[in-house]
């Protein structure tokens, strides 16, 4: 099987070029379905029967907390692919991961804490999901953490991958036993977030809600891992006459 | 489907809980927008940076590699 | 023989003789463990009662924090001096050396701990019913720990302040052990089979064993051969 179309992905001059083809489209969709998902969950979604108009906070912490977590897996994956391959843009796609799914998995917390308020009375509650998301807020503390403290970037970006992979085959553990934890502690199994029985109503714009989070991930992540391709390749010519490119257009601009 | 609210000011209020509805709204967007506009800022000021080591590395060739 | 178990009694009789070296400092964390659990009726309350409910927590609590205190050191003296590399460049397996010395730390970390643990339980008004699940669970449990921490340090061999970063990467990995831990002594207090949650942490144990040395090995190649 000719694997040619995989190595090539790994040129970042290959990625600048495409991304910057597709970006202006990336971002329209993204756009489109944020706002469209969240007009309808906000204005539109049917009020729920006990949570009254709360719940619509569902419509924010529900996508949070996937794209926190389906980062961190794409965090590992791409420092697993940059171990095995020693690919450099899997490398760079790895550490642009890392601020992006934690912003998401404070997002995360911080959407369900001021849900909890009014639902169940206070900010926060030790239930089994909400503890999970702050567990995983730590495992990507430690994985930026890690990535700042080495000199060498080579060093950096091998033991940040090793980490990524360790929390990733923890994950599935810490996530059981927390719930495992919860259920000793609450007997009287009160399931505290989303039950997965929603009336479609309610269910078809948090899908949307999720689709434009899943794109919104993918946005941010190529604009970052945009800028840091440049500043790695900041010596080679494409970058070179790229940038003698945008200054030219400036300077045609400012005539 | 239908617009579940009366008006913009009930829509404000979410019956009593528009404080934490709206907070987190407001809270989200903004953490989406600084994720997207931060790399955006931070690409314009490195391709600024390269172009002003390519004009300084440009000044010290002409100069025949002389401390400017 | 210590042919046959490729290095695994002679890192284990190394870093034992070592540790006995500097038997002072390898002695503060317990010393640690038993003086916080002083601490803590001082901050919280004397009252038999509040402490019985809290003590498993704390127990668990302070022999995580004192395994990390000890565990920075693991591979940092060897890295210095250069002996980490002669042993990555040695054609024996990496595997081995390192589960002798992960032992060796738990022996001077986690089984002292264990048997340390009764006069903390004294001290926090522990039921006696949940004497032997607490050392049961913590002999099982602190193997863990020291593994997990081995990683830790591992990945932080190189680093300056790595102590601290140390703590923040390993405690994620530590919460499960923690709940388990602290279950067994729970369930034995209420009166249920504290087997299950023991055998969960035996379980951890054994794949701690089984895969927290090759990932230590990899880390330690990728670290030092830069």
């Amino acid at each position: 099987m000719n694997w040619t179309w995989f190595y090539r992905m790994g040129s970042p001059l290959w990625f600048y070029q495409s991304t910057s083809r597709w970006l202006p489209l990336l971002s329209l969709v993204t756009l489109a379905l944020l706002v469209a998902g969240l007009a309808w969950g906000l204005g539109f979604a049917p009020e729920d029967a006990k949570q009254g108009n709360s719940f619509r906070i569902i419509y924010l912490h529900v996508p949070a907390s996937f794209l926190a977590l389906a980062g961190y897996f794409l965090m590992a994956t791409a420092g697993a692919i940059g171990l095995i391959w020693k690919m450099k843009l899997s490398y760079i796609v790895m550490k642009c991961a890392a601020p992006i799914g934690a912003a998401l998995t404070f997002l995360a917390l911080f959407t369900g804490a001021v849900w909890g308020k009014p639902t169940w009375g206070s900010y926060w509650v030790w239930d089994a999901r909400i503890t999970s998301m702050l567990i995983l807020l730590f495992l990507y503390f430690g994985v930026l953490a890690l990535q700042y403290a080495f000199h060498s970037k080579e060093a950096g970006n091998k033991a940040s991958a090793v980490l990524a992979l360790v929390g990733t085959v923890n994950i599935p553990i810490i996530y059981k036993s927390v719930d495992w934890w919860f259920t000793l502690h609450q007997p009287s199994t009160i399931k505290l977030t989303s039950a997965p029985s929603m009336h479609s109503d309610m269910f078809q714009p948090l899908l949307v809600m999720i689709l434009a989070f899943y794109f919104f991930y993918a946005l941010a992540l190529i604009l970052a891992v945009r800028v840091e391709i440049l500043k790695r390749e900041s010596k080679t010519t494409w970058v070179r006459e790229l940038v003698e490119q945008a200054g030219r257009q400036k300077m045609g601009a400012k005539r | 489907m239908n617009f579940q609210f009366q008006d913009l000011s009930e829509m404000l209020l979410m019956g009593g809980h528009g404080v934490y509805v709206w907070a987190a709204v407001l809270v989200s967007l903004g953490t989406l927008v600084w994720l997207v506009v931060s790399p955006i800022l931070q690409h314009k000021q490195t391709l600024k940076k390269i172009g002003l080591n390519l004009t300084r590395e440009e000044l010290r060739n002409q100069n025949g590699n002389k401390d400017i | 023989m210590p042919e046959s178990n490729r290095g695994f009694s002679a890192y284990v009789k190394r870093d034992l003789l070592l540790a006995y070296r500097r038997r002072g400092e390898v002695a503060s964390p317990i010393i640690f463990f038993v003086m916080v659990a002083t601490l803590i009726p001082l901050g919280i309350t004397p009252e038999a009662d509040s402490l019985k409910e809290l003590a498993p927590g704390i127990i668990w609590v302070m022999a995580l924090l004192a395994t990390l205190l000890s565990a920075e050191g693991l591979f940092v003296s060897d890295y210095k001096d250069g002996s980490l590399e002669q042993l990555l460049i040695s054609p024996n397996l990496l595997v081995m050396p390192i589960f002798g010395k992960v032992t060796a730390h738990w022996i001077t970390t986690g089984l002292p701990l264990t048997l340390a643990s009764p006069l903390i339980g004294l001290m926090l008004s522990l039921p006696s019913v949940a004497y032997l699940p607490m050392m049961a669970g913590l002999a099982l449990g602190t193997g863990c720990l020291s593994f997990l921490a081995a990683i830790g340090a591992a990945l932080t061999v190189s680093l300056q302040k790595g102590s601290l970063l140390l703590t923040l990467i390993v405690m994620p990995l530590y919460m499960p052990i923690i709940i388990f831990g602290s279950a067994v002594m729970q369930y034995s207090i209420d009166g249920m089979a504290w087997s299950g949650p023991l055998a969960i942490l035996g379980a951890m144990l054994t794949a701690a064993i089984a895969l927290c040395p090759l990932a230590i090995a990899a880390v330690l190649r990728l670290i030092t051969i830069n």
